[in-house]
């Protein structure tokens, strides 16, 4: 009996525990899915009865919301491939060589606030005349997803196992085929967690696109922020956008809990 | 010694790529800032040499220095309430029970969802009269609160936003040290019959101390660097109650165009960070030991 009444107070304690994170995410989406009466409404309406896209359609009907979308992928895809082909090497060299305080430098970029970066990176756009395009939001997410690379390859390659590499150096492979042929394939796991940390990071930033982006080149989390402040507001539409922006990553969440537990414990990284 | 000297040498050249990248986009930024902070510049204008001048005014600014109080108080509280709730939670899924990689993914979805995204939901949220949280409670019996929109209740009710949104992180690094932890200390404190809150006091907390002091560390980092949430839901206000230095700078640099002036507030800002940083390291040693 007691230990029924254990198990009980244990099982609601978990509930406590994401309750708060389900409430959130399941308002959001009844607010998504009512008419605006529904939405305005008290005491609130919970269920959607019955329950409409017509939010849904009105996002993809105005806000160049599509374009937004797409500038979003660019960004997130580009600023996360830039950083595997100049990453992966990298981490691959500072676990060889032991460099601890290069790994020092990266951890330093990891604690500075990502407004910091953003005066004198505006000022030299500008002076190159890139402002308008996407360039300056994907070089800017650099300082995002390139830390988070590199940091966690170091971690990942510092794990392998010596022995493989050393026998393909002695018949007569150079560093880089190593590299490339015998280490870059066994660090897979390392690579795929890199990839979804860099990608969620990247797609989640606010601050860069937020300052440097035009009428054209918003990124998603940007332009759904514009519709609360230069719209009238209109809860349904608003909360449909807002789902829609950040149901990617909770899909990819979702999808790859594991890998991103793993990269997430192994060095602390977050984004600027 | 000499051969495997030049032998690990030759690994520079894997690192050059990203040491450039990492040269452009965060190096440079950092030492043009602090040449520019010694200019009194607008962007349109030409800019004029002061030396120091920045720093001084700053020190005199009181909105600066509000911004600064406000921003400790924010992290202050940003840091406790995370790390109790992310210890508890730990805890929690640290134990073996049906369902716990459902709970678990649950669990940390809100520090991977969108910033923007979940920050526009909480100020509907908060909304005094329509809002859902006045009304759940008002079905406990508690008067309505206005959340974000009078100046003595926003900070908290910020501070409970970045709660939920970071509190899975601690929840991690410290689930991690918990299953570092050696077993046969449990089962000594088992067979001399201790409760486990004894066993949690003298044994999980020594030993999880190092793992809590690094999350101590990370989240004292990512509060004084919180920026969208607050951006988001009040944009500093109600009046300047939640400007905190971040938003104080963002002002200064993207809507005054006051960019000497803000190159002065980046570099104190980073200032204050790498103390903090460097006095939770120095805890994290004599914890150590």
């Amino acid at each position: 009996m007691k230990k029924l009444a254990g198990r009980v107070a244990f099982g609601l304690s978990v509930l406590v525990l994401i309750a708060p994170a389900v409430m959130v995410f399941l308002w959001m989406l009844s607010l998504s899915l009512k008419n605006e009466l529904d939405n305005t409404a008290f005491p609130p309406v919970f269920i959607p009865a019955p329950p409409t896209l017509a939010n849904y359609a009105e996002v993809f009907a105005r806000n160049d919301f599509l374009l937004y979308a797409w500038n979003s992928v660019v960004v997130s895809f580009s600023a996360t491939g830039i950083a595997l082909l100049l990453g992966m090497p990298a981490g691959y060299g500072i676990a060889k060589m032991r460099a601890t305080r290069a790994a020092a430098l990266i951890l330093i970029a990891r604690i500075t606030p990502g407004l910091s970066y953003l005066i004198p990176l505006f000022l030299m756009f500008q002076w190159l005349g890139l402002t308008g395009t996407l360039v300056p939001i994907v070089l800017t997410h650099l300082v995002i997803t390139l830390p988070i690379v590199v940091w966690v390859m170091i971690s990942f390659f510092e794990g392998l196992p010596a022995e493989l590499e050393e026998a393909a150096l002695v018949d007569g492979a150079t560093i880089w085929q190593a590299f490339r042929y015998v280490a870059m394939p066994l660090a897979r796991p390392g690579i795929t967690v890199a990839c979804i940390l860099s990608f969620i990071f990247s797609w989640n930033n606010f601050i860069f696109a937020v300052v440097l982006a035009g009428r054209e080149t918003r990124t998603l989390p940007v332009a759904v922020n514009n519709m609360l402040t230069f719209e009238q507001v209109a809860w349904g539409p608003l909360s449909a956008a807002a789902l829609l922006v950040t149901a990617p990553v909770l899909l990819l969440t979702l999808l790859a809990q594991k890998q991103i537990v793993a990269g997430l414990t192994a060095g602390g990284v977050k984004g600027a | 010694m000499i051969r495997s000297r030049n032998y690990a040498r030759r690994y520079w050249w894997f690192v050059v790529p990203a040491a450039l990248a990492i040269i452009a986009v965060i190096v440079f930024p950092w030492v043009f800032t602090v040449y520019v902070s010694a200019f009194e510049w607008r962007i349109g204008s030409t800019p004029e040499w002061v030396g120091f001048a920045n720093y001084v005014k700053l020190f005199g600014d009181e909105r600066f220095l509000w911004a600064m109080v406000r921003t400790l108080y924010f992290t202050a509280l940003s840091v406790v309430f995370p790390l109790v709730l992310g210890l508890a939670a730990a805890l929690v899924f640290h134990q073996k029970f049906p369902l716990r990689g459902v709970a678990r993914t649950i669990f940390i979805l809100p520090m991977m969802a969108t910033p923007v995204a979940v920050a526009l939901v909480w100020t509907m949220m908060f909304h005094p009269q329509l809002g859902v949280l006045n009304w759940l409670l008002s079905q406990m019996g508690i008067p309505p609160s206005m959340w974000v929109y009078h100046p003595d209740s926003v900070i908290p009710t910020l501070v409970m936003v970045e709660t939920w949104h970071w509190t899975p992180l601690v929840m991690l690094l410290l689930l991690g040290g918990l299953s570092a932890l050696p077993i046969d200390p449990y089962e000594a404190a088992k067979i001399d019959g201790a409760t486990p809150w004894q066993a949690f006091r003298h044994i999980t907390l020594p030993l999880l101390a190092p793992y809590i002091v690094v999350a101590l560390i990370i989240r004292t980092i990512d509060a004084l660097k919180a920026f969208d949430i607050i951006y988001v839901i009040t944009q500093g206000g109600p009046g300047s109650a939640s400007e905190t230095i971040n938003i104080f700078l963002y002002l200064q640099a993207f809507a005054f165009y006051n960019i000497g002036y803000a190159s002065a507030v980046v570099v104190v800002f980073f200032a204050l960070i790498l103390l903090l940083a460097a006095l939770l390291m120095w805890t994290r040693e004599r914890v150590r030991v």
